[in-house]
């Protein structure tokens, strides 16, 4: 479901956050807003400057400019334990010399909760993450999905509104992970609260996040649904960080009926002309057309495209990802299904027609 | 298969295990031995068994003053220099600032100082400020010379900390410090606990500078020197069962 926060309901407002070590820029310039009970997912390499603006959530570093706004309070310059962030650590940063139990217990007796209270919301939570046969353990006890656990148990055992996480399953087993999305996932709409996620993976951004935030260099690239950013990056970077799309760059030449005719290096496509309203004849276009819309076909064939030579082939699970090589050494991805790859010869260093419907660009507004 | 064990080596190797081992033990079981001898000097053949010089050494004050001495200097010293070690330690984990190798090298330094130097200075400093010849004196001497092995001890068990261990406590709602106490603390308790130890292992075993600085109020190895020196009547401790090279003057 998507959730585009107005003022009135965000719970985490950036107004124009710089974030400097030094004269190493980490954060450019961070304007956003996180609203109440939203799945935000920030993803970039690393050095992007997602994590440090994770840890300015927290309190744990201090913007070099702008506010940052914490339900509705300015939260700069107020310590990480004055205020209810908790985070979950990529190393999940348990501590070795406690039990479980101690572990979850922590942040209620840094807070003076009583005895007896602690105790019983520690069960709850052990018993919630289904670890409460490991209370009296010691962390090195546990397997990897267990530490996971408490971690997350420790992390919520406040019940805050807001929770933190940073690449929480970087250090997982690829079939833990897709277990551990699951159970984010579902905790999250459960508790209703707001989750912020970092993260280098598409895979875990896209699939549980409500919102994405693409980060590069400290610049935010682009935010948006999932879908709105897998249809319509915004920019090159993003079409390149997605992985699954081919981009053309040209000009334009000339308009015919309903099109642009783009000249790229390949030769001349049309692309439809309301894409890029505001591009006129002699401007410079860039476009991408998914991997998936990409058609491939035998060289014979009378149909406009590029002729590329097969390279590769990659398996992704229903489908598979053909890589073709133009011969001026640039790369196409195609994918398609398993039966209709059969129909063709694709196999290496076969020469084919790579082709694609005009209504599959998408013209990239930033460039 | 042998592999690549080669015989001539390996036996070289416990040869030169042995030969440890023996230098090591070899003259505190001779000591022993002599000790329940009833001779006045350690030479063979052995006399009668007896518990004499450990009477006589029971009976001493001089020993047990100097012992007391060196008891309560000890556990002060350790104490001290567990604390100092402790805070050099946690100030070059947690923080970075200009001239911190000058800082380290700083505090790493007293033991590289000769002791003897070490131990003029002191008594040349301490006299100045007039806190020479007395039991504080030694204690200040010792807790700076232990306080950069505690120090060493701790700082290693902390690099080996997570880094991100003591920002989750904070994150968690530890302040400075609580998460010091709660954190930093019991993950260092191995180490405080070790340093505790050897710091106290160290002032005990100390000689040279206690001699400079302590006056009157002597530890039981200047004592024992002293003994050696035929302050006290020569042979009436075990101590004096050393070799008699060690007992000229």
């Amino acid at each position: 479901m998507t959730m585009t926060p107005t003022t009135s309901d965000a719970i985490v407002k950036l107004d124009g956050v710089v974030k400097k070590f030094g004269d190493f820029v980490a954060v450019e310039r961070a304007d956003f807003e996180i609203g109440r009970g939203e799945f935000l997912a920030i993803m970039g390499s690393s050095g992007c400057g997602k994590t440090t603006t994770l840890r300015m959530l927290a309190g744990l570093e201090d913007p070099t400019e702008g506010d940052i706004w914490l339900d509705g309070e300015r939260v700069n310059g107020k310590a990480t334990w004055d205020r209810d962030t908790p985070m979950v650590w990529q190393s999940l940063a348990l501590f070795p010399f406690l039990t479980v139990r101690e572990n979850v217990e922590f942040s209620l007796k840094m807070r003076s909760v009583g005895k007896a209270e602690r105790a019983e919301r520690v069960h709850k939570w052990l018993d919630r993450m289904q670890i409460v046969e490991f209370a009296d353990r010691n962390i090195s006890q546990l397997s990897g999905g267990q530490r996971q656990r408490v971690a997350l148990a420790r992390a919520l055992v406040t019940e805050p509104e807001i929770l933190l996480l940073d690449e929480p399953l970087s250090a997982l087993d690829a079939h833990l992970k897709v277990r551990m999305q699951a159970v984010l996932s579902n905790l999250q709409k459960d508790l209703g609260i707001t989750f912020v996620y970092v993260t280098h993976s598409m895979s875990e951004a896209f699939s549980m996040a409500d919102r994405v935030v693409i980060m590069s260099r400290g610049k935010i690239e682009q935010i948006g649904t999932p879908q709105e950013i897998y249809h319509a990056p915004r920019n090159r970077f993003v079409a390149e960080f997605l992985g699954s799309a081919n981009i053309f760059t040209g000009r334009i030449v000339e308009r015919a009926g309903e099109n642009w005719m783009v000249e790229t290096d390949y030769g001349r496509f049309a692309v439809p002309a309301s894409k890029a309203a505001e591009k006129t004849v002699g401007d410079s276009v860039s476009f991408i057309v998914s991997a998936e819309n990409m058609q491939l076909g035998p060289e014979s064939a009378d149909i406009p495209g590029i002729s590329a030579r097969v390279v590769g082939e990659e398996f992704v699970g229903a489908t598979a990802m053909v890589f073709l090589e133009t011969e001026s050494g640039e790369e196409l991805k195609v994918q398609k299904g398993h039966a209709e790859l059969a129909a063709i010869d694709h196999r290496a260093g076969a020469s084919l027609v790579v082709h694609w419907d005009s209504e599959a660009c998408h013209v990239l507004p930033a460039e | 298969m042998t592999g690549n064990r080669n015989i001539v080596i390996e036996a070289l190797l416990r040869l030169h295990v042995l030969a440890c081992l023996i230098f090591i033990f070899a003259p505190i079981l001779g000591s022993f031995v002599f000790s329940l001898n009833s001779d006045r000097f350690p030479s063979l053949p052995l006399g009668h068994f007896s518990l004499e010089w450990y009477r006589l050494i029971w009976e001493d004050p001089f020993v047990w003053s100097g012992f007391f001495n060196t008891v309560i200097v000890g556990l002060c010293v350790a104490v001290i220099a567990t604390l100092l070690g402790f805070g050099g330690a946690y100030t070059d984990y947690r923080y970075k600032f200009v001239g911190k190798n000058v800082y380290l090298a700083l505090a790493l330094l007293p033991p590289t100082i000769p002791v003897v130097i070490m131990g003029l200075a002191m008594l040349a400093f301490l006299s100045r400020i007039n806190l020479s010849g007395s039991t504080i004196s030694v204690i200040i001497a010792h807790g700076v010379m232990c306080s950069p092995f505690a120090m060493a001890i701790i700082r290693l068990r902390l690099s080996q900390m997570d880094p991100d261990l003591e920002a989750a406590s904070w994150n968690l709602g530890g302040n400075e410090w609580a998460t010091l106490r709660h954190v930093i603390v019991p993950f260092a308790r191995p180490a405080i606990f070790a340093a505790l130890f050897i710091t106290m292992a160290v002032s005990f075993d100390e000689f040279a500078v206690a001699w400079f600085v302590s006056g009157l109020n002597e530890t039981l190895p200047v004592k024992i020197l002293g003994f050696l020196q035929g302050q006290v009547s020569p042979g009436s401790t075990p101590s004096a069962r050393l070799p008699s090279s060690a007992r000229s003057r």
